[in-house]
């Protein structure tokens, strides 16, 4: 079976203090660390680990510029036989209709048996996904937690409901599914699984490639525009125990005692 | 200015609470219109969740179809493409069922798509203002969505206050046979529940919850410690369980249990909306971050800016010192 992966480099919040710019536009974006989105992640693994039953390729694809090439390197380093990066100043400013647009074009220019997306971007909807699928005419299904390859083109799949719930359901190939974090555990890569693929090219497709795309990509085309970004309004606000943290726990104590939550 | 309509989430015959948030949600964009509900489903249980939507909507459209029975958004959006006017505004609850649905409604009724939206500020022309957050809840963002073919937009459960007005007593229109055939290369098979675990966290009066702030396995020993002098329970936050750190049973949030203790103490947990969805009663609510500007600092009752790994092995210590006077000064009297 033949997988593509979608997978976007984000920022990275547990190593970065994400800071909003003066001027609100954009955040900081200086001495930012990056990495691949974390349930993308997740989905590459779940690709590998169902090729590896039913072999077939693992292809990992992002729309972006050349220095997102990183995260398809080190997806590649996981496993996956290749990356391709989808490139043009057409694709910039794109929201999630225009990037899902990209990577349609892109699926009809190969053949895939499953396609599979994170369930959301760190920065992002949770969008794509499901509007690749409804643009391609592929069934769909989100917040996917478990994979099987049953009988016939199909698969039966968990996807992860209210209270931890799962809902299974049947589900034709080709489709798109929208992987949720902890489906698996994605595998280690080391610097060393990183520099053995260094060398590896990756195919570039830009606006000539992916023509049909055209008419929703870019600042243009995009329906949904992020105004600016805001530090939020003042909610109810904890009260803040200040001192040295012997005092802050003398505070504490005296506090739970108060509430219950100490006898 | 279009029309506006509200797909009403349901189970057991009962309406979502978002159901009667989306009308609130609709004033935002237009104070003059009250939303038009659209209920998907089968049976008795549709008529019910009919019947109770009359208080709080004008017009409530019943789409009772035998294949809508059981969850599967592939057919529910077939439905609603066949109903939905063009050009419409659909609100639809930014939960599991909605994060199935929305995105591929939107591109089959060519409108712009907006989830999680926690408030909206009108419509300028073409464009309705509205508002959400972005990784995580650390930072916000307003933006501008073009609805001159329509929107469809995902509302964050619990942003908008529901109005307490007076009964609508709405009509029910059965629209169920204008969808046609309804098929789907996805069939449902079944629900499996959530298994129970070691200990009941929905039961415990007194909550230490772990996020991802506690780094690695080793140190959940330290949260542990504190829980055990405490006499309290250990529960978790989403990436805890993800790392297979500890059981999903103690994952606290939409996609874990739903937790009413007296005190929750917070550590390392930045308070997303789906971690805060499990969380109710209103408990006494102790946040412990490193990060003063984390969201979770916005709804605790009382914060502390430390390191977790320092600051709960101390007050464990402290903890025992305590319990253990208090024990004596019990004896004496
Ligand atoms: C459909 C869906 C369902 C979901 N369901 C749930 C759910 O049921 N429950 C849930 O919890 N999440 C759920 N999530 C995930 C949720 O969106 C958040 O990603 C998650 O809650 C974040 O967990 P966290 O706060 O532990 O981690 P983070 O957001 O990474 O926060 C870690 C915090 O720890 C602090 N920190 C780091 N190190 C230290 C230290 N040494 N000392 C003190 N503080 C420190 C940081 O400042 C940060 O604020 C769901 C997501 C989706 C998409
Ligand atoms: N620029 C992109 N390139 C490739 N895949 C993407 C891109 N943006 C989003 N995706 C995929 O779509 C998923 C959901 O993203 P989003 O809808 O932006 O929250 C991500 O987890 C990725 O798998």
């Amino acid at each position: 079976m033949d997988i593509l992966v979608c997978a976007k480099r984000v920022p990275d919040t547990a190593e970065n203090e994400i800071e909003i710019k003066a001027d609100g536009a954009d955040i900081e974006r200086d001495d930012l660390v990056y990495s691949v989105n974390e349930a993308d992640n997740y989905a590459v693994e779940a690709a590998l680990q169902i090729a590896a039953c039913t072999g077939g390729k693992v292809t990992v694809v992002t729309v972006g510029g050349e220095e997102d090439e990183e995260i398809l390197r080190r997806e590649m380093a996981m496993g996956a036989n290749g990356g391709v990066l989808l490139t043009d100043d057409a694709f910039r400013d794109s929201d999630g209709r225009g990037i899902a647009a990209v990577l349609k074009a892109f699926v009809e220019t190969g053949h895939y048996d499953l396609i599979l997306t994170g369930v959301q971007a760190d920065d992002g909807c949770a969008q794509v996904g499901g509007m690749l699928a409804a643009m391609l005419d592929y069934p769909f299904a989100s917040l996917v937690t478990s994979i099987e390859v049953v009988e016939g083109g199909k698969l039966k799949i968990a996807r992860e409901v209210e209270g931890g719930n799962k809902e299974i359901h049947a589900i034709d190939l080709p489709c798109v599914l929208s992987i949720q974090t902890g489906i698996n555990e994605p595998r280690y890569v080391g610097m060393r699984g990183i520099r053995q693929v260094a060398s590896i090219p990756i195919p570039r497709l830009g606006a000539p490639d992916l023509a049909c795309a055209l008419a929703m990509t870019g600042k243009g085309n995009a329906k949904v525009q992020r105004s600016r970004y805001f530090t939020p309004p003042a909610g109810k606000a904890a009260e803040i125990l200040e001192g040295s943290r012997d005092e802050v726990i003398e505070k504490l104590i005296d506090l739970l005692k108060a509430k219950g939550g100490l006898n | 200015m279009p029309r506006i309509f509200a797909y009403v989430v349901h189970n057991s015959g009962v309406p979502d609470d978002t159901a009667a948030e989306m009308p609130a949600a609709a004033r935002r964009i237009d104070p003059g219109q009250s939303p038009v509900a659209i209920v998907t489903g089968w049976g008795a249980e549709l008529d019910q969740v009919c019947e109770s939507l009359r208080a709080t909507y004008g017009e409530i459209w019943k789409i009772a179809r035998e294949p809508l029975a059981h969850p599967n958004a592939e057919l529910v959006r077939q439905a609603l493409v066949r109903v939905v006017p063009a050009g419409s505004i659909v609100l639809v609850p930014h939960a599991h069922f909605g994060t199935d649905l929305s995105p591929g409604l939107a591109i089959k009724l060519d409108a712009a798509y907006v989830p999680d939206v926690v408030d909206m500020e009108g419509v300028e022309g073409r464009w309705l203002k509205a508002v959400r957050q972005e990784f995580g809840g650390l930072i916000w963002a307003r933006v501008r969505c073009d609805i001159s073919t329509g929107a469809v937009l995902n509302i964050r459960p619990g942003a908008f206050r529901a109005a307490d007005g007076a009964a609508a007593n709405g009509r029910v229109v059965d629209r169920s046979a204008d969808v046609g055939t309804l098929e789907s290369r996805r069939r449902y098979l079944e629900t499996i529940a959530a298994e129970s675990g070691d200990i009941d966290i929905t039961r415990e009066p007194v909550l230490v919850s772990v996020g991802r702030g506690i780094g690695e396995q080793e140190n959940i020993a330290v949260a542990e410690d504190l829980a055990e002098a405490m006499g309290a329970a250990v529960s978790c936050s989403r990436p805890v369980v993800d790392a297979k750190w500890m059981d999903k049973s103690r994952q606290v949030g939409s996609s874990g249990k739903t937790v009413r203790p007296k005190v929750y103490i917070a550590c390392g947990i930045s308070g997303s909306f789906q971690h805060l969805a499990g969380l109710k009663g209103n408990p006494f609510l102790v946040a412990i971050n490193k990060n003063l500007k984390a969201p979770i600092f916005r709804v605790a009752d009382v914060g502390i800016v430390d390191d977790i790994l320092e600051f709960l092995p101390a007050m464990a210590e402290r903890v025992r010192e305590e319990t253990a006077v208090g024990g004596k000064t019990r004896r004496k009297s």
